[in-house]
């Protein structure tokens, strides 16, 4: 029988979290999914860099690594290829990934390394106090944009499909069932797989932006998520502000680690 | 053959010995990225690691190339990367993160001139103080100064076996000099060297404490993926791993992770002296300096001037009691260095003896000659 505290580190709770925070559903969803995927304990690793959802690696009982800010996939490019039998798992924010990781971001997706990158969505740098980041939408407010944001935001997903990831999804927190999934299939993709979470935070993106509570944000997700199978046919007007979720690629290429290998067969072979 | 079959006699240059050397002490990960003048060492593991059971990868950058041995290392497998000066910049975070979590790694970092791009193609001793003090905090490192060739191979492997010892990055400054210079080396039978592999602890998975104290400071090393669980960070922590603000734990380890360098000083501190026991000068050199320095002692002692060379080999620590100690004697010091009197200073400190520069910072190297006019500068 599935049971969370057997994949917890249970004495490290309480977490560090806010009340209404996306991480706590994000870490159970991602827990339901390793227990789908009959995956053993000892042969997960997850990395994180700096942020708010990079504290996860703390409260599970896996090898885990708590990294540098925007490093973890760095990281774990190093220890995959070190050690290729390891399910790596990598759990980051909007701002860890896409900023200051932002080049290790693309590179990892280029390589199509055997990674499943979690990456929590809410807008926003909780962890240091609510600034802008590269995904706070334009016109939202953060303590670094108080007059609202004047740059174009960034489609974390968007971005993974051009730089090469096989396998890319997108979610929120309030379609866990759906998250689940996805994580699973991830999970299994032999490559480079990046599911991308819309996460509320209540604390420092809904407050200054008038988002209301987190069960509002729940509710905007719930009513503002367009399935990508929709989405296809409708409109770039009709798309606008809308959250596409679904698997918006999943294709074959050739992963890294394999490639490595068959590279040290051929040269040992010659 | 004759007479040398049992040896292994080559021409090579500084670089190209670095990563054969890397590749006795039993390396098999590397990450790195392009620049001059470190680039060889690259281009040499990039042929050879694939057919020796090793991985190599060029990263995107240097805070990535560090990132990635870090992580290889953590796995249980020995992990260099080499740059330059502006790599060296960028990856300084990361040495900061492997002192702290005790991963051990070894970055090479062939000198050139700096600040910013500076002269990319010429040699430079800039970056000795940033060796020691480069990444932010207060933090253990070990940084190795080779002046030749054969040096740069025992160095490298002696700078592996520091960092599995005692869990800390280790530094090796070469400049261009000795990266590119040819010099014939005779690579010493494998039977002869130490090697060194980090020790491994023999507890049950259940009772295993990651950054547990043990007498020599060093914490017992389990490999991710063996069995044990733990949790890496680079936050203070206490000896499970996990993060701790607790104002005696966090002391507590600061102060453990110095001590375990502090307390083996005398086993890491290496150095050579030359013609020192009667000196009046004493001459301090480290790495392309020190063949100068070398020369110009050998040319002032045929005219009778009492001068000396302290040559260390190990850097940081600093050998500042052993250099008191053997300059007792002596009533001037001279530094040479490719710098504006980095190592002078601290020279200055441990000794409080008269300390003269010799400085070159235009990307040429300090000829012989320069440091025999200021013997005779100092002599009068």
């Amino acid at each position: 029988m599935f049971r969370y505290e057997y994949y917890l580190r249970n004495k490290h709770f309480p977490h560090i979290w806010c009340t209404g925070c996306g991480c706590g559903i994000i870490l159970k969803s991602l827990l339901r999914a390793i227990d789908r995927s009959a995956l053993s304990k000892d042969e997960i690793a997850l990395i994180s860099g700096i942020g708010c959802s990079s504290r996860t690696p703390g409260y599970v009982d896996f090898n885990t690594l708590h990294t540098t800010h925007g490093r973890a996939l760095a990281f774990a490019t190093g220890l995959k290829l070190a050690k290729p039998d390891l399910k790596v798992i990598v759990v980051s924010g909007d701002g860890d990934a896409t900023a200051i990781g932002g080049n290790h971001f693309i590179h990892t997706a280029r390589r199509n390394i055997d990674i499943t990158a979690i990456i929590y969505n809410n807008h926003i740098y909780g962890m240091t106090g609510g600034q802008a980041s590269p995904t706070t939408p334009l016109g939202k407010r953060g303590s670094t944009a108080p007059y609202g944001s004047i740059e174009p935001d960034f489609d974390i997903s968007g971005l993974a499909i051009a730089a090469g990831a096989s396998f890319v999804a997108r979610s929120t927190c309030y379609h866990a069932v759906q998250l689940d999934k996805f994580i699973e299939k991830g999970l299994s993709k032999k490559g480079f797989s990046l599911i991308e979470v819309l996460s509320p935070c209540p604390t420092y993106y809904s407050r200054p932006n008038r988002l209301g509570t987190a069960v509002d944000m729940m509710r905007w997700y719930k009513e503002n998520s367009i399935p990508f199978a929709r989405a296809k046919d409708m409109s770039a007007e009709e798309r606008r502000d809308k959250v596409i979720t679904g698997i918006l690629h999943d294709i074959e290429r050739p992963e890294f680690c394999e490639e490595y290998k068959r590279l040290t067969e051929r040269v040992k072979g010659t | 053959m004759t007479s040398s079959n049992n040896t292994d006699t080559r021409l090579m240059t500084g670089n190209e010995a670095c990563a054969e050397a890397a590749l006795v002490a039993g390396m098999r990960f590397f990450a790195g990225y392009p620049i001059t003048p470190s680039s060889e060492i690259a281009e040499v593991l990039a042929r050879k690691l694939p057919s020796s059971g090793g991985v190599f990868i060029q990263m995107e950058d240097e805070i990535g190339s560090i990132a990635a041995i870090i992580g290889a290392s953590l796995a249980g497998v020995k992990a260099m990367t080499a740059t330059s000066g502006p790599g060296f910049s960028l990856m300084q975070e990361n040495i900061g993160y492997a002192a702290m979590t005790e991963v051990p790694v070894v970055i090479v970092n062939v000198q050139r001139g700096g600040p910013s791009t500076g002269l990319p193609t010429l040699p430079s001793q800039s970056d000795v103080m940033q060796a020691r003090w480069g990444t932010h905090g207060d933090h253990p490192v070990i940084a190795v100064v080779p002046s030749t060739v054969y040096e740069t191979f025992v160095w490298t492997i002696k700078a592996f076996n520091f960092s599995e010892q005692y869990r800390v990055p280790v530094i090796v400054l070469l400049d261009e000099i000795i990266a590119h210079i040819n010099e014939k080396i005779t690579i010493p039978a494998h039977d002869e060297l130490a090697i060194i592999d980090r020790t491994l602890s023999s507890q049950p998975p259940e009772s295993y404490l990651p950054y547990k104290n043990t007498p020599s400071g060093v914490p017992l090393f389990a490999g991710f993926g063996t069995g044990y669980r733990y949790h890496v960070t680079g936050l203070c922590h206490d000896e499970t791993g996990f993060p701790s603000s607790n104002a005696r734990i966090v002391e507590e380890l600061y102060l453990r992770l110095n001590r375990k360098i502090d307390q083996h000083r005398n086993d890491i501190i290496e150095y050579q002296t030359l013609d020192l026991d009667d000196a009046e000068i004493c001459i301090v050199a480290y790495g392309s300096s020190a063949r100068s320095a070398q020369r110009a002692v050998r040319i002032a002692r045929q005219d009778g001037i009492k001068v000396g060379l302290f040559k260390p080999f190990v850097l940081w620590p600093f050998p500042g009691e052993e250099l008191a100690e053997l300059t007792r004697k002596a009533k001037t010091i001279i530094v040479p260095e490719m710098n504006l009197g980095q190592i002078a200073h601290e020279v200055s400190c441990a000794t409080r003896k008269d300390v003269v520069s010799v400085n070159r910072v235009d990307g040429t190297l300090i000829t012989p000659q320069e440091i025999v006019k200021r013997i005779y500068d100092v002599q009068v």
